[in-house]
Order: structure tokens, then C-alpha cells, then sequence
């Protein structure tokens, strides 16, 4: 295996991890609101619903988006008609697996930081002149910050390591569904593949770690911006 | 004026308030925990949703239960100072104070800024972080954020109960500066008449969820009738007087008031200061002639206007002393012996160690 093939591989998979992450922020911090500050019929449900690809087989999952967004389905169909999108086997369809499957560990984490936050400091503001919709982008989502960074680091770690979801929903195809973890499944398959495989493990790891510690100087950055009081 | 006229039930608790608060100086909102203080200027400033009624700030209907009218908290104009200052920590100071300014329509004014930063003495603190700051440091800059968005009325939540015996008497001195400064009306709650005494012109008195009186401080605080509601160890009189002079040699101060005067442990406040010393029931013994050789050189000439008894050993005796009036707490057994009734003309003795910068008005600065 090349370097350039090599580098496609790594460069596609953190594509995917990106995209997934940035596409899970505003519904996983919406989700997190809702979940942690409203009540009403249908949250159980809800809550439940957002969790289950935490305790759900991975493959299970994908098979379940790929009856979502089946070309066949009702849903599919709407998706290519009006904005010409096609998600089954196809990179916008890995990179939907890997939020699917992102998007509980995001909501968990800001939902935490969330419940953290004293509700105190929201009166304070209405009291301060501020409308509930100011408030929020003023104060509550500010706060929640250290953990949407937190989420948002695990969720993109938790991407690059995606498999169960990607392979069933977007499949296995070279430079556009391939990534990393697919990549080395596919070079342990083939004769020969052993050196390949050991390669991609390495920077497979590599990436791991230095997912890590990107979120220990994330945390301390926003931890240090926002001393608490 | 401020009229309110609500109820608020809450599980088993319930607050049922009628009552005209002027809408100027500082109303003491007083009563023990549970009395409902903090639920009724909860409701004043539309934090809880759930009171039922009245409520008008000179002309502007904040609750009108009837006509289905409620003005949300934003609209309301209150300055809210919370027992736990609640200053945004991911906001420098400057930011915190200048956040309600910012959102008051004219924008921000540069003379009310300078003022209030100056009077309050915060220009020091000005690019630090809350985190950074002591418990009193937090409260001067919630005081002056509050008093920055320009309100109408200013509520205070017990502002001192989170701070130590020096920051209390800090915070006391610039909310006595403060409301010389900016007359804005403030309605301050607290369950410690202490506090009351130094600053309050008009008095609420929660108790259990009702108001059991609502009038002029230092009418109430004497009102022998209200005693039991402001606990026996508080009992007393509120005097108010003037700084005349020091007395440098011995360390004390001399204030007048009407009736006579009062030698107490030297005061950090300039001759011709006006000030108010609380004198407990319990620090004033009642002599019939002067007595010779006694260590007390507070000694008040006065008629006794009224006896009550209390449960227990102790008599309430109304001294008149000029225009004041003092509270003596005193046994049965004392009462009887020396005979003392209605009209007896007696001498009041105070012992000026009873008189501390604790029960003496203007609070020295704590530095």
C-alpha cells in the first residue's frame, strides 16, 4: 500500500469524522436542552430514541437508517428529490452513520455540563433586562461550551472508529465510504494484506491518542476561560 | 407608590399580602425564615409566576390577575440583588456590570456609570474574573450591576447573609452610601433587624405568610404590640441622633438625641453625622435617683409611660425620654420591689459597652 493511498484513507476518514461532528452540534445541543429543561409527552420516548445507538448493535443501526433512507423509501425518495441528496452508499451516508451514532455521546456530554449550570444565573439575567431567547445565547449556551467541546471530541473520536453503521448503511467503497477502520477489515480479508493492516492500526492508534489529548488541552483551555464562580 | 395585593400558595405554604409600601427610601421586608420574604419579592419582580392579585409600581401594572395581565421578569425593571451575588462567570466584571445597561432601551449612560463605579468603588475590579473575587467584592459589583440596568425599584435578598461579620458591615456601608447617591426605592430582606436599623425608613413584617404591620421603622421597631414578632433578644429601641463630638482621651464618641445624650465607643464618622443607635431592652436598667458611684455614665431622665408583661419573669417598661422613646426589659421581682408604674419619673442607665459599632448606625469602613 502507498503513502497516497494511505493518506486518502486517513484524509477521507477524518472528513467523515469532521462532517459528523459539526453536522451533531446544533441537534445534540438542542436535544440536550429539551431533554435536561423541558417536560413534555413523548420526552421518555424521545430520550430513549436518542440513546439507542449506544445500546443498539451497530449493524442494527445502519440497517435501521438504510430502512429510513432507503432509495425506496418514502423518506429517501423525498431527500433526492428536493435537494438531490442519495445517503445509501455514499460518503454523505457514512458520514450520517458515524452522527447517528455520535449523537448520544454529544447530547450525554452537554446535557451534563447543562445541568451543571445554576439556573440562578438565567433570573438573574430576565431580571437584567434580558428576553428568554437572549438569555440563552448570553448566558446558558456560553456555559454550556465546556461541554459541547467535551462532546464534540468524543464524538468525533468515536466517528474515526465508526464500523458497524457505516459498513451496513454506506458499504465498503474505496474513496468514498472507505475509512480508516474499514480500510484495515479490508486488508486483513486479502491475501497479503497483514503489512497494510499494520500500518493503518499504527495510525489508527496514533489518531486515538492524539484524540486524547486534544481533549485534555480542550478542557483545560475552556476550563481556564471559564473559572467558575 | 408600591401596591400589593396578592396571594401565592405553594404545597402547604401559603403568603397572603396586602400593604402600601412608599415608593421611596428603603423598606425592611423583616421576618423569621419561612415567613414567605423572599416568595413575596419573588413575586414583585416576576421570578415566581404563580401569585394571584395585584401589583403596581407608581403607574405600571406588573400583575393583574382579573384582567389576565402579567408583565414578564425583563419588562419589570427590577434590580435584583441575590443572597449568592450570581455574577456571570464567563463575564470579566466590567462586562457583568455593563450587561443590564445594555439591555435597557437609551442604551448606556456614561455619568450614571462613573457614578455608580465610583460610590461603589469598584474601578479596581473592573477587568478581573468573579471567580477572583471575596464574597464581598461579588455583592458591590451585583449591587452596582443592578443599579446599572437603571431600575425603578431595587430588591435585595438577604445581601449579607452569605458573608462574614466584616463584609456585612462593609456591604452596609456602601448601601448607606448608595442610597444617598441614587434614591432609587429599595425593598431589602433580611432576618436580621441589625441591618434594618442601620438603613430602613419603612418596615414590613412577614409572618407566617401574612403581614402583621407595615409603617415607619422606627414607629414598628418600639411597638411593644409587634415585640413577639421581633424575637425578645432583639427587643429595644431605635434612637436617632447626632455625632456632637470625640473624646479622644477615653476613646469614645458622644451622640444627642432627643432626651439626652449617649457615651459610646468611639466612632469612625465626622462630628454633625446622623445616625441611629439600637438599644436592646436588656442593656437598659432602671434606677429611681441617681445613683452615686456607678461605673454607667449613660443615664437617661425619663417618665415611665407603659409596663408590659411578658411571658416569664420579665416586665417591658416604655421609658419617655424627650421625644424618644426607650425599652427597658426588666424582672417582676425588680418591677415590684421598686414600686415602678405608670408616670414614675426614672433614670434610665446604659452602659456604653452595650453600644458597639454593631448597634451604631453609620458603619465604620472596614478596611
Amino acid at each position: 500500500m502507498d503513502v497516497d493511498a494511505v493518506s486518502q484513507i486517513v484524509l477521507l476518514s477524518l472528513r467523515i469524522a469532521a462532517l459528523a461532528t459539526a453536522g451533531c452540534v446544533i441537534p445534540a445541543v438542542g436535544l440536550a436542552w429539551l431533554l435536561a429543561r423541558r417536560r413534555f409527552p413523548g420526552r421518555t420516548l424521545l430520550d430513549a430514541l436518542v440513546h439507542a445507538p449506544l445500546v443498539l448493535p451497530p449493524v442494527v443501526v445502519g440497517y435501521c437508517l438504510l430502512g429510513l433512507f432507503g432509495s425506496r423509501t418514502w423518506l429517501g425518495e423525498w431527500l433526492v428529490r428536493t435537494l438531490g441528496v442519495h445517503l445509501p452508499f455514499t460518503t454523505g451516508g457514512a458520514v450520517m452513520a458515524a452522527a447517528v451514532m455520535a449523537l448520544p455521546l454529544m447530547v450525554r456530554s452537554i446535557r451534563l455540563g447543562l445541568e451543571g449550570i445554576d439556573r440562578g444565573l438565567e433570573t438573574a439575567a430576565r431580571t437584567l433586562g434580558a428576553s428568554r431567547l437572549d438569555t440563552f445565547f448570553s448566558i446558558t449556551l456560553p456555559l454550556m461550551l465546556p461541554g459541547i467541546v467535551a462532546g464534540a471530541v468524543l464524538a468525533f473520536a468515536a466517528s474515526l472508529g465508526e464500523f458497524g453503521a457505516t459498513i451496513t448503511f454506506a458499504a465498503n467503497i474505496p474513496d468514498e465510504t472507505r475509512t480508516l477502520t474499514l480500510a484495515i477489515y479490508t486488508a486483513l480479508q486479502t491475501p497479503d494484506g497483514e503489512a497494510s493492516a499494520k500500518v493503518l492500526v499504527m495510525i489508527s492508534m496514533g489518531l486515538a491518542i492524539g484524540a486524547l489529548l486534544l481533549a485534555e488541552v480542550s478542557n483545560r483551555v475552556t476550563k481556564n476561560w471559564l473559572r467558575a464562580q | 407608590m408600591i401596591e400589593l395585593a396578592f396571594s401565592v400558595s405553594q404545597g402547604d405554604f401559603s403568603l397572603e399580602v396586602a400593604a402600601v409600601l412608599p415608593k421611596s427610601g428603603v423598606t425592611g421586608v423583616f421576618g423569621r425564615s419561612g415567613a414567605g420574604k423572599s416568595t413575596l419579592i419573588n413575586a414583585l419582580a416576576g421570578i415566581s409566576t404563580t401569585a394571584r392579585g395585584l401589583i403596581k409600581v407608581g403607574d405600571e401594572v406588573f400583575l393583574d390577575t382579573e384582567r389576565g395581565w402579567q408583565l414578564p421578569v425583563e419588562r419589570r425593571r427590577v434590580g435584583y440583588v441575590f443572597q449568592d451575588a450570581r455574577l456571570f462567570p464567563h463575564m470579566r466584571i466590567e462586562t457583568n456590570l455593563r450587561y443590564g445597561a445594555r439591555r435597557r432601551s437609551g442604551g448606556e449612560s456614561s455619568d450614571l456609570w462613573q457614578g455608580v463605579i465610583d460610590v461603589l468603588d469598584l474601578q479596581p475590579l473592573l477587568r478581573r474574573w468573579p471567580g477572583s473575587l471575596s464574597g464581598g467584592e461579588r455583592q458591590r459589583v451585583a449591587i452596582g450591576r443592578a443599579l446599572l440596568s437603571r431600575p425603578q425599584i431595587l430588591l435585595m435578598d438577604e445581601p449579607l447573609a452569605s458573608l462574614d461579620a466584616p463584609r456585612k458591615t462593609e456591604i452596609l456601608y456602601y448601601i448607606e452610601r448608595l442610597r444617598e447617591a441614587y434614591p432609587v426605592p429599595l425593598l431589602y430582606v433580611t432576618h436580621s433587624l441589625d441591618e434594618l436599623v442601620r438603613i430602613a425608613d419603612h418596615l414590613l413584617l412577614l409572618s407566617d405568610g401574612k403581614v402583621m404591620a407595615c409603617g415607619p421603622f422606627l414607629d414598628l421597631v418600639g411597638d411593644t404590640a409587634l415585640q413577639p414578632y421581633l424575637g425578645r433578644f432583639e427587643a429595644g429601641s431605635v434612637l436617632e441622633c447626632v455625632l456632637e463630638q470625640h473624646d479622644e482621651t477615653f476613646g469614645l464618641s458622644v451622640l444627642s438625641f432627643s432626651g439626652g445624650e449617649l457615651r459610646v465607643p468611639k466612632l469612625d464618622a465626622p462630628c454633625g453625622t446622623r445616625l441611629r443607635a439600637r438599644l436592646r431592652g436588656r442593656d437598659v436598667a432602671i434606677a429611681l435617683k441617681d445613683p452615686p458611684e456607678l461605673s454607667i455614665t449613660n443615664r437617661v431622665q425619663g417618665e415611665v409611660l407603659a409596663l408590659s408583661y411578658r411571658d416569664g419573669p420579665y416586665v417591658d417598661v416604655l421609658i419617655g425620654a424627650g421625644n424618644s422613646k426607650l425599652h427597658a426589659l426588666i424582672t417582676r421581682e425588680s418591677c415590684a420591689r421598686l414600686n415602678i408604674r405608670v408616670g414614675l419619673s426614672v433614670i434610665a442607665l446604659i452602659k456604653a459597652v452595650a453600644l458597639d459599632s454593631r448597634t451604631v448606625g453609620y458603619s465604620r469602613r472596614a478596611r
